[in-house]
């Protein structure tokens, strides 16, 4: 894997994504059982390469280890030379493989050793429940048990996942983090550990294999420390399963380990030590299934894996490969991912013997093995023909693939999504298995119609499993099953089934892994679970953030944005005003550079707050308003140091001192502390507000209250989709809820009334009139305010008028026939109104289509998709025009902020209209094809709250830094006319900034790193106000501790608003490519610097950001840097825009959207989330996909009765309404709880999200399916896998 | 025969025609020597309650160029039904229709009586009347409440079929449209951008949507559909009158604040352009009447005529004298431009300007006299004297139609001896070139039609004439010349007709019939003539240059007050006065323009009836009171005595009866006076030492001054504080100049 050359990995994935591609594809619409074909194809090619490298690392280490080895096996051959070399320690995995269990625990412990220790401990906790589950299970289990067992044995093979995966784990926090990922995930802990003994086993194998063979030996001893320790069983696991395969099986499926480890354990191990491949066995188990199922496959697969490993690209060999990895992916949901990456690896491996063995050992899984065992004998030369045909299958795909291969991840990722099916393909397989026993064409077959490479890959194996699997739970059913039928063929199944009706990936997985392990083992290809786990890591958080946070221990990391906490405000600002990339800074701009870690913090400075915690109190420090230092003029805050007895205060920032004002005076205690410390918010607290002078206010006098002006397109277009009468109905009632500060006061806020076409209709609704009159300004190319008074009113005073003017003005256009529209000279009217009201305000502006008519900001039609990928692209991002550049910067000038509401039919130019709402701190909505009875709700549900929403006008933002760093640059919805002032017309509390900072000098450990957001702003109400957010962070100079204490979930929000602002003036695809360099470049620099010694097939993570990859191979993924063929220009400039001014938790569940899996609805609490991966659907499910703008039910194709009984009110899913929007309200507790969710969802994000119901199977489905992010995309985005493995891959180059 | 007093007042009488010379020299050479050239003061609609319009269309000389009007001049074979014309004597055949003809039937227009002869003429649909309100909205509260009161009443005083539009200004120039329900619906435009009449049309949406082709829709329904749009601004009176009348109710003053130290911004230029281009784009060549209401002057945008600034003070004389008038060319050419498109397409403009301070009436007057639209100068609208002159302009005839006619072209023909050199009067010229026209122009020349976009029964016109043959070729002795004036014009019932005059005079020869000449002499048409003449080059010369041509040309004793008169003088009038005086001096008929010349003063006393006295200071007595008209100003002045005697209430006493019917005489005198007069006339009640007295005694003739006073040495009148010279003075020194320049 590590390997990986690019080339290698492409063609791998390449040829298998062609094949899944294809037949996953199609089959995927049309039927499983062509998925399934094209799968395993696919899967197998993956596996092979993703498996050798970074599955062997990443997934279940052993598997990664194994895989590592493979690959570098197969790649040393190629590139890695070394690698290879392990490939023959791989041997010594396969003595291993006696050890299995300790394999993959061995070698964990080696690699882990350390670290998990640690780290492990606390994962244990999480996990062990997991393990002990999984462990129980699995026939391993003795071996397992022992792991599982002890908590440790999680950590361990947390840890040893860590350590396979990213072994970081065992360095430090790596280890740890690993193992927490693994713990933390119990699920997939368990998984692991379940899968980790296989999966470490391998992994270790792999890792022992690789470099690991020394290791393997020490490994198993390691391992079986581990056991001893936590750690040391699964390493012990390892070391005796080997690792290699137990890791392998790991990785790809806990199952196989078992099964494996059972059956095959012994000739497995043996073998798979070797290469890992133990994994392999279990992939070959799956191979074998898909031998089986192909026999060719199997057999092929781990051969070909191989070959197309050595040289991904041999078509031939990768042909066969394919098959190999296809079984593997039929594995493998796990083994996908790694399967690409190991599975070549392992796939040499098995390959070489282990395939064999694992054959045999996957005849024990009765089917399969027979099939295989059969298969494997054909495989040899089936595998080629198989190859063939698959690859015919494949071939496509890999052409396909190849294309998008290009880059790896594209390979990478088509595998994955052919994985992907695989899962489903897995279920079907499950199906097929009998089938699968019959050589590849059925398999193939089979494997398309489900999901192709995975199916395919996983059926063999999981087949059983899943099949049975899937009946209870799909994608993790295939894990679970993988277990059953390692503990034998038939057994497997039946034990996948529980471990799938556990729904959890990750928890099941666990349990699963027990037994799963050995089958993964089994399988080359890295198992899903055994790879890092979002879902894991966010439980495990959830759990340990039981304690309110407090604010006072500087350089804290605060619990993830996921996760409910309370925040006690003890001088430093909630998280929920700033978060930051990191809060152990460099203390130099080397350290800074040499990790690439960006220093960003993401201010959100309005952020609304529970109700359980107090908003900023206000302070008044009198005429001369708030005390500043003298010269950085940073405000009073906890960081100001008094001295000389109090009479001044010594600035934390520049350290300049200043006298205290004598009306400020007050004495200090013993400590030096002033006596008045707890009395003053500024002197204790992390977040307050001065109450702002004269002097601070626009020239100098004090400022009018704000307005509000509503601005609606009354075009053909506009009237006829319904908006303008749901827009006017709205509004009567909307304007009893104009945002104010005080809730038992009636809002100062006024309010005026604009309609427009070619023309602008200004209304006069002063309240001494009878009836609103119109004004119509004709002239929009030298746009004016036709009239003062009686344009911007109090509601209250004339609401007659209003409401007569609301009922009017559709009633007015209603016959209208105008089309066309403008645009700039609306926001310019609007502007005016203000100017001449001389205020700050809001513009509501309802638009509808392009605004061709002749005025000022005229555009036209520029929507070129073969521009699309070009160097040009980057100009379909930039506005079209000049014009509303200037437009925006009079708007901030004036404090006119605007709203734009989107209603297109056709193309927009989204990208040029928003240019002025993105300058003014507003927001852009877009409601494409709007039809006033299924986007009525959502869109009325969003304009309500935006203008009830709490804003700030008119604001000014500047972060000041202690000496040594230095606020650089800027992201978000606003204006600067300088380096240092962020100018935001208007500020509302959903609005987030985020802030790079970079060294100008040296940081000193002992003061760390201070900031200080000052925004001045008008308030609602028409107050001045100063809002202020203080920040301490740490600072290190030790890179470990830098990595100790980051959080990935800002990274990810810098990183996406960094490649988003960059494909303003970029190729996308060099966008994509820096964020993936400087990704690698930040694990690469961990690896090298923190992560304890090991092999270089190790793919090593720091805890902190084990999960960097799967997000930022989100962010890759996102519409806007891999547009799919159906998203249009304005779909992506939407995007743009939105990504500008998100806050990390709406970025996280953007990126990785929140997956819930409806079975048992608890009250008061939700289902645990699982991974967003169609494998971890279950056919017989109903899930809740929201991504923050969407949420989707996707309802199995055959969910369970009662299932729908309780939401639909019907039995049956063709009588299911795929249009509805809203969720019947049937008078069931489970009805109820879910609508209660659904609710909470939706109060949870800005946006209003609109319910689509999408039936499997159907054509909505494909929609869904984008958000299932750790898949390969249609549009070519790698799988979660594939990316890992791509990931490991540029490490290993960056390190050598 | 009778004298020709009573022959010119029977000509005016039956075709208000009266020229100077009743006898026409019968060669150039004389009629030059003769100074006051052959001219006349034409009246094309005086009123003739005896005279019913006949239903028929006229029959016209078939020579192309010609096209005069059978009339009772022509000589007529009634046997081969043939006429003569008998300006280009082309014999011409009767139409079939007047086949019946003979010497005993003949057909009006033969007849002498019929001079003057109306005819009724179908063409095309009969198009309404229109009424455009531009109103100003800078106004004061109080002012705007009786200006919107005054334009509710002139609603109910509309025919129904009339077609209104409302424009307001202030700051902003609105469009009023009428037709909707519900919302009052305006257009906007701002009041500091010129735009062409192409871009008001398409802003206003009046634009024939050049789509409808396009899209293959039949363009007819297309275009009467698009053509709707023009109901939008302007509704037939009795669909929109309550709406309107709302709508005026609701008005309030221009909204934008005014700091202290500005003047309001009035974009009355943009007003005024939109509102001609919105005519000129919905009803072209149909007769429309835009009403200019303003408050103040135009301040911002084109047409502005002061900045906003009250520091710097409106334009006067002496800045316009020094060059110092930075707006004035500018906005009088912005406005001369919209006079004419507004005359081109036959629509007029009234400027209704009230206030205290100047309203730009100088810049704008060419709006109104190109047009013949009113001007009607006040202090406040909320005064009588708006009041009851705007009511006046609504004033009916004797049929009940409105003494209003609209879209007017008067074409001139004359016998071949005779060309006509141009007009004075609010018209312009057509550029019709024709065989009779000068080429020596007078007054607006050039052409031998005029448009006259707006008349009234008293509008009137002075045309002036050249007798074209040379001194050795004379008209033979005997000869009748032969003037003919066809009037086209809309009636204000939205008839169209056309109203023939034709007039003869007879030809003299100046060396033998001189004093037959002289006795044909029409003093006060003359004086008028030549006033009016006069006026023409004040308006576009110098003023002492213009009085220095006038003492040229003139004897009479009228010129003794012409000269004093604020038609040529400016000291003591704005600029904004003269224009306005001037405008109505160019257009009203003899004898008002008679009274504009020389103030008629009436004195009442015990001493006897009422009697017209000299204009003079020696009238001014104490015990009499006196009533001075001016035309603009009707003066009662109290004197000395009588005032006391008032103050004391002695009228209130039984036993001063007639104290109090002296005091009532002249008051009703006045009324009468008031009651006819358009415009109305400022109303001034006064007395000894008042301090309006000084419009007496700015009006009489100086013979007692400061300078002379004890030299009189009499008390038989008021001295006058002035170092103008008096009609003694100015006699004694004419004398002089006529016998030094004889010789």
């Amino acid at each position: 894997m590590n390997v990986n050359q690019h080339t290698p990995m492409a063609s791998p994935y390449g040829q298998p994504q062609p094949g899944y591609g294809h037949p996953g594809y199609a089959p995927l619409d049309g039927g499983y059982p062509v998925p399934y074909a094209p799968y395993n194809g696919p899967a197998s090619a993956y596996q092979p390469g993703a498996l050798p490298q970074d599955y062997s690392p990443f997934t279940s280490f052993p598997s990664k280890a194994v895989a590592a080895t493979p690959v570098s096996d197969l790649s040393s051959p190629l590139d890695l030379g070394p690698a290879r070399g392990p490939p023959t320690s791989g041997p010594p995995p396969v003595s291993v493989p006696q050890p299995f269990n300790q394999y993959s625990p061995s070698q964990g412990d080696v690699q882990n050793g350390p670290p998990p220790m640690t780290q492990a401990p606390p994962r244990p906790a999480a996990s062990q429940p997991y393990n002990q589950g999984a462990v129980n299970p699995s026939g391993p289990h003795s071996s397992y048990p022992q792991h599982y067992g002890p908590p440790p044995s999680m950590q361990q093979v947390t840890n040893q996942m860590t350590g396979m995966q990213i072994n970081s784990g065992p360095p430090t926090a790596a280890g740890p983090g690993y193992v927490p990922p693994h713990s933390s995930q119990p699920p997939i802990s368990t998984a692991y550990s379940a899968a980790p003994p296989p999966a470490y086993s391998q992994a270790s194998p792999p890792a022992s294999s690789a470099p690991p063979q020394p290791p393997p030996p020490s490994g198993p001893a390691t391992s079986q420390q581990y056991y001893g320790s936590p750690q040391s069983p699964s390493q012990q696991p390892f070391n005796s399963s080997l690792p290699p395969t137990s890791q392998q099986q790991f990785t790809s499926p806990a199952p196989p380990p078992p099964s494996s480890q059972q059956t095959f354990p012994p000739s497995s191990q043996q073998t798979f030590p070797p290469s890992s491949q133990q994994t392999f066995p279990p992939s070959s188990q799956q191979t074998f299934l898909p031998p089986s199922q192909q026999n060719f496959p199997p057999s092929s697969q781990q051969t070909f894996p191989q070959s197309s490993f050595s040289g991904p690209m041999p078509p031939p060999s990768q042909a066969p490969a394919p098959p190999g990895s296809q079984p593997q992916q039929s594995f493998s949901p796990a083994q996908p991912p790694f399967s690409s990456a190991p599975p070549p690896v392992s796939q040499p491996a098995f390959i070489s013997g282990p395939p064999p063995s694992a054959q045999g050992s996957f005849p024990p899984r009765a089917p399969p093995p027979s099939s295989q065992s059969g298969s494997f004998p054909s495989a040899g030369p089936p595998p080629t023909s198989t190859p063939s045909s698959q690859y015919q299958g494949p071939m496509p795909p890999q052409q396909q693939h190849p294309p998008s291969q290009p880059s790896p991840y594209h390979a990478g990722p088509s595998p994955p999504s052919v994985q992907m099916p695989p899962t489903s393909m897995a279920q079907s397989n499950h199906l097929p298995p009998g089938p699968q026993g019959p050589p590849c064409p059925p398999g193939p077959m089979q494997q398309p119609p489900t999901q192709p490479g995975m199916q395919g890959g996983y059926p063999p194996q999981q087949n059983g499993a899943f099949g049975q699997v899937r009946g209870p739970q799909p994608g993790y059913a295939g894990p679970y099953p993988g277990q059953p039928n390692y503990g034998a063929p038939a057994p497997a199944p039946a034990p996948a089934p529980p471990a799938q009706k556990r729904l959890d990936p990750d928890s099941i997985p666990s349990p699963q892994a027990s037994d799963m392990p050995a089958v993964q083992k089994s399988r080359h290809r890295i198992d899903p679970d055994a790879i890092p786990s979002p879902i894991q890591v966010i439980e495990d958080d959830r759990a340990k953030s039981t304690e309110p946070f407090t604010t006072g221990v500087r350089g804290q990391a605060p619990p993830l944005v996921t996760t409910n906490f309370q925040v006690k405000d003890q001088g430093n600002a909630s998280p929920r005003f700033i978060r930051c990339t990191a809060y152990n800074m460099p203390c130099t701009a080397d350290m800074a550079k040499q990790s690439q870690v960006p220093l960003a913090a993401v201010i959100k400075p309005l952020a609304t707050l529970p109700p359980d915690e107090t908003p900023p109190y206000l302070v008044d420090h009198g005429e001369g308003g708030p005390i500043r230092c003298n010269r950085c003029k940073a405000y009073m805050c906890p960081y100001m140091q008094f001295i000389e007895g109090g009479r001044r205060f010594q600035c934390g920032f520049c350290s300049c001192v200043t006298e205290v004002p004598p009306h400020y005076f007050q004495h200090l205690d013993h400590t030096g502390k002033r006596v008045d410390c707890y009395d003053r918010p500024e002197l204790s607290l992390g977040s307050y507000e001065f109450l702002a002078t004269v002097d601070y206010c626009k020239n100098n006098k004090l400022p009018q209250p704000p307005a509000f002006i509503f601005l609606i397109d009354v075009s053909y277009n506009a009237v006829k989709s319904g908006m303008v009468g749901i827009v006017c109905q709205e509004l009567k009632s909307l304007l009893d809820y104009l945002p104010r500060e005080n809730p038992e006061m009636d809002s100062v806020v006024r309010v005026g009334f604009v309609t427009y076409n070619k023309v602008l209709h200004f209304y006069n609704v002063k309240s001494s009139l009878a009836q609103p009159q119109m004004l119509v300004v004709s002239d929009v190319s030298d746009m004016f305010v036709p009239l003062l008074d009686g344009f911007l009113v109090n509601v209250n005073e004339s609401r007659l008028v209003i409401e007569s003017l609301l009922d009017q003005i559709p009633e007015m256009f209603a016959d209208t026939r105008e089309t066309e529209t403008v645009f700039g000279p609306v926001i310019q009217a609007g502007l005016e109104a203000l100017k001449a009201a001389d205020c700050a305000g809001k513009l509501f502006v309802f638009h509808t289509s392009l605004p061709i008519a002749e005025a000022p900001g005229k555009l036209k039609n520029r929507e070129d998709k073969k521009l699309i990928g070009t160097d040009k692209e980057k100009s379909l991002f930039q506005p079209q025009v000049g014009f509303y550049n200037t437009l925006a910067k009079d708007c901030v000038a004036q404090g006119c902020c605007v709203d734009l509401f989107l209603f297109p039919n056709q193309y927009v130019d989204v990208a040029t209209l928003s240019v002025v709402p993105v300058s003014t701190g507003g927001s852009v909505y877009k409601y494409t094809y709007f039809q006033a009875q299924s986007d009525q709700e959502r869109f009325l549900n969003d304009l309500r709250r935006d203008i009830q929403k709490l804003v700030g006008f008119d604001a000014v933002m500047r972060v000041r830094t202690s000496t040594g760093i230095r606020a650089t640059d800027f992201f978000g919805s606003f204006f600067m006319s300088n380096t240092t002032d962020v100018e935001l017309a208007g500020l509302d509390c959903d609005k987030a900034i985020t802030v790079e900072f970079k060294h100008d000098d040296k940081l000193s450990e002992e003061t760390g790193a201070l900031m200080q957001c000052a925004i001045l702003y008008t308030s609602c109400s028409g107050h001045r106000r100063l809002r202020i957010h203080n920040m301490a962070v740490n600072c290190c100079s030790q890179l470990a501790d830098l990595y100790r204490n980051c959080e990935t979930d800002t990274i990810i929000n810098f990183f996406s608003k960094y490649a988003f602002r960059g494909v303003l003036n970029n190729p996308t695809k060099a966008v994509r490519d820096t964020l993936i360099n400087q990704c690698a470049q930040i694990l690469a620099c961990y690896r090298k610097n923190c992560a304890s010694p090991s092999s270089a097939g190790q793919l090593i993570l720091p805890e902190c950001m084990k999960l960097l990859p799967v997000y930022l191979n989100c962010v890759l993924k996102s519409d806007l840097l891999l547009p799919g063929a159906d998203v249009s220009l304005d779909d992506r400039a939407y995007l743009r825009q939105l990504i500008s001014c998100m806050d990390v938790s709406e970025s996280h569940v953007f990126f990785y959207p929140r997956l819930l899996p409806l079975l048992k609805l608890e009250s008061g609490s939700l289902p645990v989330a699982v991974r967003d991966s169609e494998e971890r659907l279950s056919k017989g499910g109903v899930y809740l996909l929201e991504t923050g703008l969407h949420l989707f039910l996707w309802v199995g194709a055959s969910a369970q009765q009662e299932l729908l009984l309780n939401i639909f009110g019907t039995t049956s899913f063709s009588q299911i309404d795929p249009s509805m929007t809203s969720l019947p309200v049937l008078d069931n507790p489970f009805s109820q709880r879910l609508r209660e969710i659904v609710d909470s969802f939706r109060a949870q994000r800005p946006r209003y999200m609109k319910l689509m119901v999408v039936k499997q199977e159907d054509r909505a489905e494909l929609i869904f399916r984008h958000f299932l992010v750790e898949d390969k995309c249609a549009s070519g985005g790698a799988s979660y896998v594939d990316f890992l493995c791509h990931m490991h891959k540029e490490i290993r180059q960056l390190l050598s | 025969m009778a004298t020709y007093q009573e022959f010119i007042q029977q000509n005016e009488d039956r075709d208000g025609v009266r020229f100077s010379w009743n006898l026409w020299p019968s060669s150039r050479l004389e009629a030059t020597r003769l100074v006051a050239p052959v001219s006349c003061l034409f009246t094309p609609l005086k009123e003739r309650p005896d005279l019913p319009p006949v239903q028929y269309e006229p029959v016209l000389c078939s020579r192309a160029n010609c096209k005069a009007v059978l009339n009772p001049l022509c000589q007529v074979d009634f046997r081969a039904k043939i006429w003569a014309c008998n300006f280009c004597f082309q014999r011409n055949p009767f139409p079939p229709s007047y086949a019946g003809i003979s010497e005993v039937n003949q057909p009006a227009e033969l007849m002498p009586q019929f001079s003057t002869i109306e005819y009724i003429v179908q063409r095309g649909p009969p198009a309404p009347l229109i009424f455009l309100y531009v109103v100003d909205t800078c106004l004061e509260e109080e002012d705007l409440q009786a200006l919107k009161e005054s334009l509710q009443m002139s609603l109910s005083l509309l025919p129904p079929n009339a077609l209104v539009g409302l424009i307001t200004f202030g700051r902003m120039v609105q469009v009023h449209e009428l037709s909707c329900e519900g919302i009052a619906k305006s257009y906007v435009f701002r009041g500091t951008k010129d735009l062409s009449a192409k871009q008001i049309q398409e802003m206003l949406g009046l634009m024939k949507p050049a789509a409808a082709g396009n899209q293959g829709r039949p363009a007819a329904p297309q275009d009467a559909a698009a053509s709707s749009g023009k109901f939008w601004f302007l509704q037939p009176v009795h669909r929109v009158d309550m709406n309107l009348t709302d709508l005026l109710g609701e008005l309030q003053r221009d909204p934008w604040p005014v700091p202290q130290g500005k003047r309001p911004l009035r974009s009355t230029g943009v007003a005024l352009t939109v509102a001609v281009g919105l005519l000129e784009g919905t009803f072209p060549n149909t007769g429309a009447r835009v009403m200019l209401f303003i408050g103040g002057p135009p301040t911002q945008g084109p047409g502005m005529v002061v900045g906003d600034e009250l520091k710097t003070p409106i334009r006067s004389w002496h800045d316009i004298q020094k060059d110092n008038a930075r707006h004035l060319k500018k906005a009088t050419k912005y406005y001369e431009a919209l006079a004419n498109r507004s005359a081109v397409n036959g629509h007029n403009i009234d400027i209704y300007a009230c206030a205290l301070d100047q309203t730009g009436l100088l810049e704008m007057k060419c709006l109104s006299n190109l047009t013949g639209g009113h001007i009607v100068m006040g202090d406040s609208f909320n005064t009588s004297l708006f009041k009851q002159t705007f009511q006046r302009v609504f004033s009916k005839d004797y049929n009940g139609d409105f003494r209003m006619a609209f879209g007017g072209v008067l074409e001139v023909k004359t016998s071949r001896e005779l060309k006509v050199c141009g007009t004075i009067g609010p018209c312009v010229s057509l550029n019709s070139k024709g065989s009779c026209v000068s080429e020596n122009e007078m007054g607006i020349g050039g052409t031998s039609q005029w448009k006259v976009c707006s008349l009234t029964p008293s509008t009137t016109l002075g045309i002036y004439f050249e007798v074209v043959n040379q001194h050795n070729a004379p008209v033979p002795q005997g000869g009748r010349g032969a003037v003919q004036f066809v009037t086209q014009y809309q009636h204000s019932n939205t008839q169209k007709r056309i109203r023939v005059t034709t007039i003869a005079r007879n030809w003299a020869d100046a060396q033998s019939q001189i004093q037959h000449i002289e006795s044909s002499f029409d003093q006060e048409a003359a004086a008028v003539l030549m006033a009016r003449l006069g006026v023409f080059r004040a308006e576009s010369e110098e003023g002492p240059d213009v009085l220095r041509w006038l003492d040229r040309q003139l004897i009479r004793l009228f010129m003794f007050h012409l000269r004093r008169s604020p038609f040529l003088q400016v000291f003591n009038n704005s600029p904004d006065e003269s224009s306005y005086y001037r405008h109505h001096f160019v257009r009203q008929d003899l004898t008002q323009s008679l009274i504009m010349i020389q103030p008629i003063l009436y004195s009442y006393s015990f001493h006897g009836p009422p009697e017209p006295v000299l204009l003079d200071s020696s009238s001014i007595l104490p015990d009499r009171i006196l009533l001075m008209d001016t035309f603009f100003q009707l003066v009662i002045y109290h004197g000395e005595t009588i005032a006391q005697w008032r103050k004391a209430g002695y009228q209130e006493m039984a036993e001063y009866e007639n104290f109090k019917q002296l005091l009532q005489a002249p008051l009703d005198d006045a009324q009468e006076i008031l009651q006819t007069r358009f415009p109305m006339p400022r109303y001034i009640d006064t007395e000894h030492g008042g301090s309006q007295a000084r419009f007496l005694l700015s009006k009489v003739n100086p013979s007692q001054t400061h300078n002379n006073l004890y030299a009189w040495g009499q008390e038989t009148g008021a001295p006058i504080l002035t170092d103008d010279v008096s009609l003694q003075v100015f006699m004694d020194h004419l004398k002089k100049l006529a016998v030094s320049s004889s010789a």
